[in-house]
């Protein structure tokens, strides 16, 4: 007689070695877990806890300056090096990884305005109000050696920015005009000017690189080209752009950070309007920097606090501020798009995380797969107001705190009397200008 | 046209007007007005008046066509430069146009009788100007001017034509085509057919033009980055850096050519390396290799290959096994071991003697000096250590005696001078075939037959397990085949012995503490393992309590159990094992009986009762019929689910044996809770809850006696109780073991999402979305990784450079070839729709009503219990 009986290959439930997971067979009939959505809504919700309990964005601070920071520069080869430049002349050149100046150079008389490393990473060029051009080494010097910069070029007015060709050994300084240098001369190769005013910065595009973006004191942004010798557009906003930012993954877009405390980030082929205006700022915005993937920014501020925003995004993501940091003046995004450095006011440099309750180190398999979950989760219930509510806490310092609140209702006033003017006057004689339309002044040709 | 801003000479229309004005108006009181108040002609006119405005219109056309008339030839000409022309020929015409004007007049003035005499006045007034004119006042005339002209001298001299050119195409204009000038004409218009170069622009439109230009062409530029950037901005996933450094392994060949031996011990390896002639480059197989390789298919190599692969786990397999043999302590198994090789070694023996009488004698020979050697030693006789010991124990052993008349028979056959004998210690190989089961089976892994190397063998039958532990008197080798499978056999069977030695004393301690119930189930446990026993058992232990049992069992076949026994009836354990068919069937009649008694328990039987009955008899009935219980088919399926007296009884799957007893087991537990009596309970409340109340509006005391102990008319009750219409019917009303509760519930709305979020269009996408669950407990692992895959990838420490040309395939940087379009190197980007709100992309359906989550969803809450 036969009895049937119940048996199992143990090929199917043994481990192999103890330190392996109990194997739990499982059945997916959805008939069978009629309480999916709460179960991953409660888990969304402990996700989201979880991020905030961990965020910690803050790793360290980098002191040694004896003056506020002005400028700094990544290393194009080397993740852990970086360079800054401060306003008494002196450029220090920091060990990310031990958290440590490795060399300091007294740079220039008065502010170092600006610096930018080569593409190789052998040198970099720094700029000063002692009208100069200084190119440096990278390494420090022997032993007996003298500091000295490789080259020095000595021209007739203050350069107030820098920024050096992805692959060309070219330069452009910013000035009263942007000139573009060739590495062994020491005049500009050309000179591009469109009026007279103060440059404040000029960038190279990464992608397209004879593209060149500056934005000048009288309140506009000018675009070049290197090839042509010729500026292409101009477009004026309302106040003053401090600086611009190409994201370096998309040609055509860049980002500029305005004294209007706003962000406006353009389609070089569009610019009657920009792409979108990002505002959460409540002071002037000093200066911006792309995340190397393209998506994200980040910007400094003179309201002493960095934010994060997705580049499609009109409000920031994330905001960072110490108790102790003043109005940032520089911000860079490394280039492993895992860290941020602002340098501020109170001589400092602060080393940030990108993602603020990011586990650092080596994460397991597992870690990481629960990782991707929690974000996936987070990102699925993200509109449930439960969990927004949680994501979307900040704490803010108290004056940021009421300046925003201040601003809300000016803005709130003004939206109320130009609805009010609407209703009170002949229909289509106050026209609805769009947001991103009003800060747009003109664009010339 | 210019003419007629340039005031004509003679006929000015002001100078017309006013001699007409001062007649038409003597009636009016107004005075003779200046020429700048022509336009108002006074309101009392009588008789339809001539609009002054309109005279001098048609005069000038008038003009005009006069003028044409005339230059007819000379417009035939270029066309282009007619007025040009005109200013050059006005000049000459202007009398002429005067009289003509005069003609015109007069033959207008004819038409019309009423205006005759001022037309009259009028053309005497004008012949006397023209007159005037061409005596030589003209210029005098000519300075009196109505309009603008650039032209005006301050010794009212006005040069005609000043700024214009005289062409001189035009003066020859006229000169007939066969003239000698012909020439001439077609040389100038060869020079008339060169373009003039234009004006340069001024500096700053000349950079606006050039900005505009290089905008254009660098927005072009630019643009063809658009497909790949839209392409990113898809992307189910990125991975930065974009540019994945795929480790090449460089061919060794490459690497050794570039490399050179300097150093002397370089020199020796390689010179070593050389003389084995280990190949360094390309084909990588020594010579040796390449002619084996060469002498041997694949197909073979294969065979070969797998050949020795058997071989090799042949070998390890009896390797582990010897070891594990070597290892067992027991010495019985260890004399069986000898035995059998013993047997082995005489069969091996008798083979070889039909086979080879030669060896075999040999071996004879051989076998004889071992025996020989052994009757010399006298081992085998009682004089040994071991031998004395075993002869004090036999008195108390059974093994120890067994052991001395072992080795007493052993000793016999030794001393005994026979040709064919067989030695005790031969080396043989171990046995093959026949493979002892050595590992004994533990409980847990006899039941799965994985477990084993092979399948267990079936029990052996009780006879065959009494049978070994008297055969075991080594008497003589009369059947082998028997003798083998005692041997097999003896294990088991002294495993069995030992059951049964331990079942002894058990039955033993349960006659002694019979009120233990945990002792019911123990024999129960054991119960299927030692299968045979029943019968033998049932002799031996005649005194102990559990055959009793057997005895009753037989006998209460048939009878109708007391109403307290239904507890136990869930547990189905019983003391003997079925076999046959024939067991089953009774089995099954016993079964029907049980359900009977099962059907009738949960009517009859409460705990309390059971309690009362204590006596043993009673117990014992138990038992048995829980020991007889089994799963028979009928037993399953027609095992219906117990009818309570309640409707609304939630289902339960009704299960085996086991399941059983488990819900034996919770009924017992919850004894006292009435969770569907709750259950209604609870609806009606939640019914009555939902119902609409009536609004009472009586004011006792009003319009009637009020107080203490007096109370509202019944009349005024009747008439201010306001009842409300019925509610409409609950949508639970068909489900019984459902409260829907249509009410919103305020803690639940707290965690819901108010309004549809900004991708989504409908709140269905939104709710199908958030439907699908995307953890581990619900999805397959492939599918959790694909659902959890992160946007954007990066490598720790890796840089990640600005997207390049190089990064995007099929694209020759400059050669305006277009970017994108075409899949990214190092970059999943997997289009599943997702540039499209997540809900529409919602890979699977389900069936399942999602509760928590829905957008605006109606506020729904399903309380099943």
């Amino acid at each position: 007689m036969r009895v049937k009986v119940l048996s199992r290959n143990p090929d199917d439930y043994v481990r192999e070695t103890k330190l392996d997971l109990q194997r739990v067979p499982r059945n997916y009939d959805p008939a069978l877990h009629p309480f999916e959505v709460a179960r991953e809504y409660t888990r969304a919700l402990n996700a989201t806890k979880l991020e905030r309990v961990f965020a910690k964005p803050f790793l360290s601070s980098l002191d040694g300056h004896r003056d506020g920071v002005n400028c700094m520069a990544k290393h194009p080869k080397s993740l852990s090096t970086v360079l800054s430049g401060a306003c008494d002349g002196e450029v220090k050149i920091w060990n990310l990884t031990r958290r440590q100046c490795i060399r300091t150079i007294q740079a220039h008389e008065g502010f170092v305005r600006g610096m930018c490393a080569r593409f190789c990473g052998t040198s970099f060029f720094t700029v000063g109000d002692d009208k100069t051009v200084k190119q440096w080494k990278m390494e420090s010097p022997e032993y007996g050696e003298e500091e000295e910069p490789i080259h020095t070029i000595l021209g007739k007015t203050v350069y107030t920015g820098i920024d050096h060709h992805w692959k060309e050994p070219v330069f452009a300084t910013c000035g009263h005009q942007v000139d573009i240098w060739d590495e062994q001369r020491t005049s500009p190769k050309c000179s591009l000017t469109w009026g007279f005013d103060s440059i404040s910065s000029v960038k190279f595009n990464p992608i397209e690189t004879y593209l060149l973006g500056s934005c000048a004191s009288d309140r506009n942004i000018v675009l070049y080209d290197m090839r042509k010798s010729t500026p292409l557009k101009k477009v004026i906003l309302n106040m003053r752009t401090n600086t611009l930012c190409w994201n370096p993954m998309e040609a055509f877009i860049f980002t500029a950070a305005n004294e209007d405390y706003n962000l406006y980030t353009f389609d070089m082929r569009f610019l009657e309007s920009p792409v979108m205006v990002h505002m959460d700022h409540v002071s002037a915005v000093l200066d911006v920097d792309y995340s190397p993937t393209g998506k994200e920014f980040v910007s400094a501020s003179f309201d002493k606090s960095i934010r994060i925003f997705p580049v499609d995004k009109g409000h920031s993501r994330e905001v960072y501020h110490t108790k102790r940091m003043q109005h940032v003046i520089t911000v860079k995004w490394t280039s492993d798009n895992k860290y941020i450095l602002c340098g501020s006011d109170e001589m400092n440099i602060r080393l940030w995380k990108a993602n603020a309750s990011e586990k650092l180190g080596v994460l397991a398999p597992r870690e990481k797969a629960a990782m991707n979950y929690n974000q996936k989760l987070k990102e699925k219930f993200q509109f449930h107001p439960q969990i927004r509510r949680i994501a979307q806490h900040r704490h803010l310092p108290k004056s940021i705190y009421c300046q925003i609140k201040e601003q809300r209702i000016m803005r709130e006033a003004r939206r109320r009397k130009e609805l009010n003017r609407r209703k009170h006057s002949k229909p289509g004689s106050v026209p609805l200008v769009p947001e991103r339309k009003k800060h747009i002044v003109a664009v010339v040709k | 046209m210019l003419w007629a801003v340039v005031a004509p000479p003679a006929p000015c229309p002001a100078n017309l007007r006013r001699p007409r004005r001062a007649r038409a108006v003597p009636e009016s009181p107004g005075t003779p007005s200046e020429a700048g108040t022509v336009v108002s002609v006074p309101r009392s006119l009588p008789g339809p008046p001539r609009s002054p405005p309109v005279l001098p219109p048609r005069r000038r056309t008038r003009c005009h066509a006069t003028r044409t008339s005339q230059e007819r030839a000379l417009r035939q000409g270029a066309r282009a430069r007619r007025d040009t022309r005109w200013r050059f020929a006005a000049v000459p015409a202007c009398g002429a146009m005067a009289e003509e004007e005069d003609l015109a007049a007069a033959a207008a003035g004819s038409g019309s009788e009423s205006e005759e005499g001022e037309d009259g006045e009028r053309r005497h007034r004008q012949l006397l100007e023209a007159i005037s004119a061409l005596s030589g006042r003209k210029r005098r005339k000519l300075a009196e001017r109505s309009e603008a002209s650039g032209q005006v001298s301050e010794f009212n001299v006005t040069c005609k034509g000043a700024g214009e050119k005289l062409v001189l195409s035009e003066l020859l204009q006229p000169i007939h085509p066969k003239s000698t000038l012909g020439s001439v004409r077609k040389e100038l218009a060869r020079v008339k057919r060169k373009a003039a170069v234009e004006l340069p622009l001024s500096k700053e439109e000349a950079k606006r033009v050039v900005r505009e230009a290089a905008y254009v062409t660098t927005s072009k530029d630019v643009g063809k980055w658009q497909q790949v950037v839209l392409q990113n901005r898809r992307a189910e996933q990125l991975v930065f850096p974009l540019r994945q450094d795929i480790a090449t392994v460089t061919p060794l060949e490459r690497a050794t050519s570039a490399w050179k031996a300097r150093t002397p011990l370089e020199q020796e390896i390689f010179g070593l390396l050389h003389k084995t002639q280990q190949p360094i480059t390309d084909p990588l197989l020594t010579a040796e290799e390449m002619a084996s390789v060469q002498a041997m298919s694949l197909e073979e190599a294969r065979h070969r290959r797998a050949e020795l692969q058997k071989a090799r786990a042949v070998q390890s397999y009896y390797e582990a096994k010897a070891r594990r043999a070597k290892r067992i302590k027991s010495k019985k198994y260890h004399r069986m071991l000898k035995k059998s090789r013993r047997r082995q070694a005489l069969k091996e023996f008798e083979q070889l003697h039909k086979s080879d009488p030669a060896a075999a004698l040999a071996r004879l020979e051989e076998l004889e000096q071992l025996r020989m050697q052994e009757r010399m030693s006298l081992k085998h006789q009682s004089k040994g250590k071991w031998a004395r010991s075993r002869a004090i124990m036999a008195k108390y052993d059974l093994e120890a005696r067994k052991a001395m008349q072992e080795q007493l028979a052993r000793n016999k056959e030794l001393m005994q001078k026979v040709r064919v004998e067989p030695p005790e210690e031969e080396p043989c190989e171990l046995p093959e075939g026949d493979t002892p089961a050595l590992p004994v089976p533990t409980g847990a892994s006899a039941a799965n037959p994985w477990m084993l190397g092979k399948p267990n063998g079936p029990a052996t039958e009780p006879e065959a397990q009494e049978g070994p532990r008297d055969d075991t008197v080594p008497d003589a080798v009369e059947n082998k085949d028997e003798m083998e499978e005692e041997e097999l056999s003896e294990e088991e069977a002294l495993l069995q012995d030992f059951e049964q030695k331990r079942r002894e004393r058990t039955g033993i301690l349960q006659g002694h503490s019979e009120e233990h119930g945990a002792d019911e189930t123990e024999p129960g446990a054991e119960q299927p393992r030692d299968s045979p026993v029943p019968p033998a058992c049932s002799e031996e232990l005649g005194d102990s309590p559990v055959p009793s049992v057997c005895a009753e069992e037989l006998v209460s076949a048939g009878l109708e159990l007391p109403p307290q026994a239904q507890e136990q009836l869930l547990l189905s354990e019983q003391l003997h094992h079925v076999q046959t068919m024939e067991d089953m069937e009774n089995l099954a009649k016993e079964e029907f009986v049980e359900e009977q008694e099962k059907l009738v328990a949960p009517r009859a039987g409460k705990q309390a009762q059971q309690q009362e009955a204590g006596r043993a008899g009673d117990r014992h009935t138990k038992k048995t019929t829980t020991k007889r219980k089994m799963i028979s088919l009928e037993a399953v399926l027609d095992g219906k689910p117990q009818e309570m007296d309640c409707p609304s009884l939630p289902v339960v799957l009704e299960e085996e044996e086991g399941g059983m007893e488990q819900r034996g087991m919770i009924t017992e537990a919850f004894a006292g809770d009435d969770v569907v009596a709750d259950f209604r309970r609870e609806k009606r409340k939640a019914e009555e809850a939902a119902k609409p109340r009536p609004v009472n509006l009586v004011l006792p005391g009003w319009g009637e006696w009020g107080g203490t102990g007096l109370k509202p008319s019944t009349r005024k009750i009747k008439r201010f109780l306001i009842k409300p219409p019925p509610a409409p019917p609950r949508k639970d009303r068909h489900l019984p073991h459902v409260i829907l509760s249509e009410k919103r519930n305020i803690h639940a709305a707290a965690h819901q999402v108010s309004e549809l979020p900004f991708p989504f269009e409908q709140h269905q996408q939104f709710e199908q979305s958030m439907r699908t669950p995307v953890g581990s407990t619900w999805n397959t692992q492939r599918a959790f990784q694909k659902l959890t895959a992160p946007r954007v990838i990066t490598r720790t420490g890796h840089i990640i450079q600005p997207i390049s040309a190089e990064d995007v395939p099929d694209t020759a940087p400059g050669s305006g070839a277009r970017l994108g379009g075409e899949a990214m190197p190092g970059r999943k980007a997997v289009l599943r729709g997702k540039a499209v709100p997540k809900g529409k992309a919602v890979p699977k359906g389900k069936a399942v009503e999602g509760k928590a989550a829905g957008g605006k969803a109606q506020p729904q809450h399903r309380r099943a219990r």
